[in-house]
């Protein structure tokens, strides 16, 4: 038989087309006529144009094609125990991976919500599928994601923090922020959450930091069973990148938009950078074992995925379209992490804190030191001397880190993006609604302050969203003992004694740190502070702040 | 100790404290033992009660949080007790749905090679492309309004259970979509655009569409999810379905359209099952029980009222197929059977009257017998 020619293909019946069917299938939708839907979901664009679908899928193709995918998951999750894969895994990413996979099933799922909010503010019928399958595949990466983690639970070396995971995805600190994410796919102006913060900047621009090169780093740690199941998770975001982009093609149609969509492009824009770079950032540079000199740093993949591939091809073409586009913040994030070590501070603040976390974070050693002088010269006088302290301090007994004599500055938390204030000379402070606030940020500040309020330029905006909640985790726990914060967090084995999380990566007991190890220091808001000094004393204390500060050899 | 122990970081390679600690420890199995389920899906979806420390970080525009009780009339004590009894996450979810697909596909490829629909008589041709054609919408209708409403849920697992359903709803539509176009093909004539002009023009589908119309157009997430599950399917979903197009298909020379159609009374046995679960824990509160009661009965007045009238009206139907293998009456009474027996189980009052005898026989005043059906379950 003839390559190609199948007893399948001589025998089947002629089908319809995929373009006929996709139509058809579009022509399910009727404009009601006996009682109208309420827009349940508040937005103040205007939407008049139909977006069109540009993938002409059909949900009869799509269910079998999932499946396959899961089939090969499932099947190199099996491959991956019988070849022993935690016998030789790096425990410095596992332990990183407590973190990472407390944080993403809720993002993931609020994308399937979201979906309920495009499906009824696009007009017509022509899209529905394609949010269809979209809002199916983030609740098959929500679940596909907590099976991944209860089966790091159940076959890596040591459990904790995996065994309380969505637990302490509402006490962290950490997780604060990316819940700050996972919430602005679905709150506020649903067009500004879940087309363009979620579909055109999240999707478009972050998921493949997120879901290609943490895979990519992932096996080079031995750890093989993420990039089967990242992989597998990115290959569902084209379709979601397209949807994105066809919705964003019929609201720009209208003029009324553009100024709302300078405003959250540029807002999503440099939260996302905010928010990923600072998680996935640290998550690559530091929870890796792996320093060959020829591997691109996070610095050079940002170049590639979001300077050149999206920025370049994605973000500036809109502008032919009218649309301002802010060259000046790319210019900026991408200087925050070659020129101003933004991943580097946020490392170092999650060493600063690691008795909050509830997972490990081991020392960097001499091999970690001369692979970020050779991708960032200059790394090792500002953190050298930091990571040598901190294994120093990490055996138990010792004074945490945070209270040690090191010279560090404990950082204020930006108000935005909720991620620390680690830039320093960067760090702004204003009052919205008569209450002081910090900044990671000149955007941080004009999000908080401009974006995020009832009005933006002259135009009302009532469907915008607004932060709330309490924002700050160490105003939570102001005042609070170190130990009694971990308890009532919930980070403490089932002996209810040792610490979840740890400054090192012994399992031997005697190596553990306990409750009793951190007792006696006390948390503070620097916020709190903040706000009771006088406006002199303020004034001189952003100033130092700003200073930054030079760590010593303790 | 052997270096190969000593290095590993497999499970077991090492005592410590915690090292054994391997389930998901913060939630309640409703079982003896947490089911795979539970573990992909319990507080996925967190809230202040379990376990935001901090809260909701932001709020529309009117300070209404990421997540509100208040997006339902009824209330709960304990929103995080209810599990789907159908137990679906995503690999279920993909191998059930892709099983369906190729099932269809299966029997309409057998169907068509046999050249089965050209020996489709006449006049079923007719039905199958007017009025199965019209149905498809009411099905797409259904969907949409479940997609909206897994947004609204106060945790994933009721979440997790309307959006599983609306994808239930969506493919069907679209297996009939579809179907009717492939077998349309093989028959001369065939016009599929004629389905949707019934569906928005002939009066048998008019109540049909303005039940559904109200379904969508409902702001009550957990309204549209009784609705759909509770009143709709059993009163007109099934009647259609089962009540007709099964039972009298196969006397028309047609067995693949039972087949496609059956699909859907699969999947509607399971999502009957989850909404009867959460509608009875709801009825069952200590505390709202009988607030939460008085809501679903005046939404069961509502749109079982809208339901009964468009069952009604599709009563001629069933004289359109030259053999009569099934009759409207029969159809009806089961249907009466159904819906009332699953209030019972949930804890309502769904019993409706019988058709009035006198009406039964004149097809043509079913608005008449609509409107004393109305009437009496409104009492
Ligand atoms: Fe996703
Ligand atoms: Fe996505």
């Amino acid at each position: 038989m003839p390559d190609g020619l199948t007893l399948n293909k001589i025998t089947s019946q002629k089908g319809i087309g995929i373009t006929e069917a996709a139509r058809r299938v579009a022509d399910l939708g009727w404009t009601p006529s006996y009682v109208k839907e309420a827009m349940s979901f508040p937005t103040d664009y205007k939407i008049s144009k139909a977006p069109r679908d540009p993938m002409k899928q059909v949900l009869r193709s799509y269910f079998p094609m999932q499946e396959e995918k899961d089939n090969r998951v499932y099947g190199a999750l099996d491959a991956a125990l019988r070849g022993d894969m935690f016998r030789n895994v790096e425990p410095r990413w596992i332990e990183w991976m407590k973190l990472f996979l407390a944080i993403i099933p809720f993002p993931e799922i609020s994308a399937a919500r979201s979906m309920a909010t495009l499906g009824q503010l696009a007009p017509g019928d022509d899209l529905r599928t394609g949010f269809t399958m979209q809002m199916i595949d983030e609740f098959r990466h929500s679940t596909i994601q907590m099976n991944l983690k209860k089966w790091y639970m159940e076959n890596y070396i040591d459990p904790a923090g995996f065994d309380i995971t969505e637990k302490a995805f509402g006490k962290c600190y950490a997780t604060t922020i990316g819940r700050q994410f996972g919430e602005a796919f679905l709150t506020g102006d649903a067009i500004t959450a879940s087309n363009i913060y979620l579909q055109v900047v999240a999707e478009t621009a972050f998921t493949n930091t997120l879901f290609v090169a943490m895979p990519s780093e992932a096996a080079r740690n031995g750890d093989y069973a993420l990039p089967t199941v990242f992989l597998s998770v990115q290959s569902d975001e084209s379709r979601h990148i397209g949807n994105g982009h066809s919705m964003l093609m019929s609201v720009l149609k209208e003029p009324d938009n553009h100024l709302l969509l300078e405003r959250d492009i540029r807002y999503s824009f440099w939260q996302n950078h905010m928010i990923v770079d600072a998680a996935i950032g640290t998550i690559i540079e530091y929870g890796t074992k792996h320093r060959d000199k020829n591997k691109e740093s996070y610095a050079e993949l940002w170049h590639r995925w979001i300077f050149e591939d999206y920025y370049r091809t994605y973000l500036l073409p809109l502008e032919k379209y009218g649309i301002k586009i802010h060259h000046d913040d790319v210019h900026e994030a991408f200087d925050s992490i070659v020129k101003k070590n933004y991943v580097h501070k946020i490392a170092q603040f999650f060493s600063a804190g690691w008795w909050a976390n509830f997972w490990r974070i081991e020392a960097m050693t001499e091999r970690d030191f001369e692979w970020f002088e050779s991708k960032y010269p200059g790394w090792y006088d500002e953190f050298g001397v930091w990571w040598e302290n901190y294994a120093k301090l990490s055996k138990p007994g010792s004074v945490p880190i945070t209270f040690a004599d090191t010279g560090y500055v404990y950082p204020h938390r930006c108000w935005s993006s909720l991620v620390p204030c680690v830039i320093r000379e960067d760090f702004t402070i204003d009052e919205v609604d008569g209450e002081l606030f910090t900044y990671a940020s000149e955007v941080d500040r004009w999000t908080h302050k401009e974006a995020f309020a009832a009005e933006y330029q002259g135009r009302p905006t009532p469907a915008m969203g607004r932060f709330s909640g309490r924002r700050q985790w160490e105003e939570v726990y102001d005042g609070w003992d170190l130990a009694d914060a971990i308890q009532d967090m919930g980070f403490v084995r089932p002996d209810g004694k040792t610490l979840v999380a740890q400054p090192h990566l012994s399992f031997e007991e005697k190596d553990m740190w306990t409750l009793d190890h951190v007792r006696g220091h006390t948390i503070r808001s620097p916020l709190l502070a903040l706000r009771e000094m006088s406006p002199d004393q303020r004034k001189a204390h952003v100033d130092e702040y700003r200073k930054g500060f030079k760590i010593r050899r303790v | 100790m052997t270096m190969q122990e000593t290095t590993s970081a497999a499970a077991g390679a090492k005592a410590f404290p915690g090292s054994d600690s391997r389930r998901y420890n913060y939630f309640e199995p409703k079982g003896r033992k947490a089911t795979h389920y539970e573990d992909v899906t319990v507080d996925v979806q967190p809230d202040p009660e379990r376990y935001l420390l901090q809260n909701w970080i932001i709020s529309f525009g009117d300070g209404t949080p990421t997540y509100s009780k208040d997006w339902t009339a009824l209330k709960c004590t304990d929103w995080h007790g209810f599990r789907a009894p159908d137990q679906e996450w995503e690999r279920t979810h993909y191998q059930r749905q892709s099983t369906i697909v190729g099932m269809i596909q299966n029997v309409v490829e057998n169907a068509r090679r046999a050249g089965a629909p050209q020996r489709f008589d006449k006049a079923w041709v007719a039905v199958l492309q007017n009025h199965v054609g019209a149905f498809k919408h009411a099905e797409y209708g259904l969907g949409t309004a479940l997609m909206r409403a897994q947004r609204y849920g106060y945790t994933q697992m009721i979440n997790n259970a309307i959006l599983t359903n609306a994808s239930y709803k969506l493919r069907f539509a679209q297996d009939l979509t579809l179907y009717l176009a492939e077998v349309g093909s093989d028959i001369g004539g065939f016009d599929l655009d004629a389905g949707k002009a019934h569906w928005l023009d002939d009066p048998i589908w008019q109540p049909c569409r303005e039940a559904v119309e109200h379904i969508r157009a409902a702001t009550d997430f957990l309204e549209q999810y009784f609705a759909v599950n509770l009143v709709f399917e059993p009163l007109v979903g099934e009647l259609f379905r089962s009540g007709f197009v099964m039972q009298v298909a196969a006397a028309q020379n047609d067995f693949s359209t039972p087949s496609v159609i059956s699909a859907a009374e699969a999947d509607y046995e399971r999502n009957l099952a989850n909404a009867v679960e959460l509608f009875a824990l709801l009825l069952r509160d200590p505390a709202h029980g009988e607030d939460n009661r008085t809501m679903l009965q005046s939404w069961f007045t509502h749109h079982g009222g809208l339901a009964v009238k468009a069952a009604l009206q599709l009563q001629p139907l069933w004289s359109l197929p030259r053999v009569k293998a099934a009759n409207f009456v029969e159809a009806f009474e089961r249907a009466r059977g159904r819906v009332a027996a699953i209030g019972r189980e949930i804890g309502i009052d769904a019993d409706l009257p019988a058709l009035p005898p006198v009406e039964v026989g004149q097809a043509a005043t079913p608005a008449a017998a609509a409107a004393a059906v109305t009437d009496a379950a409104a009492e």
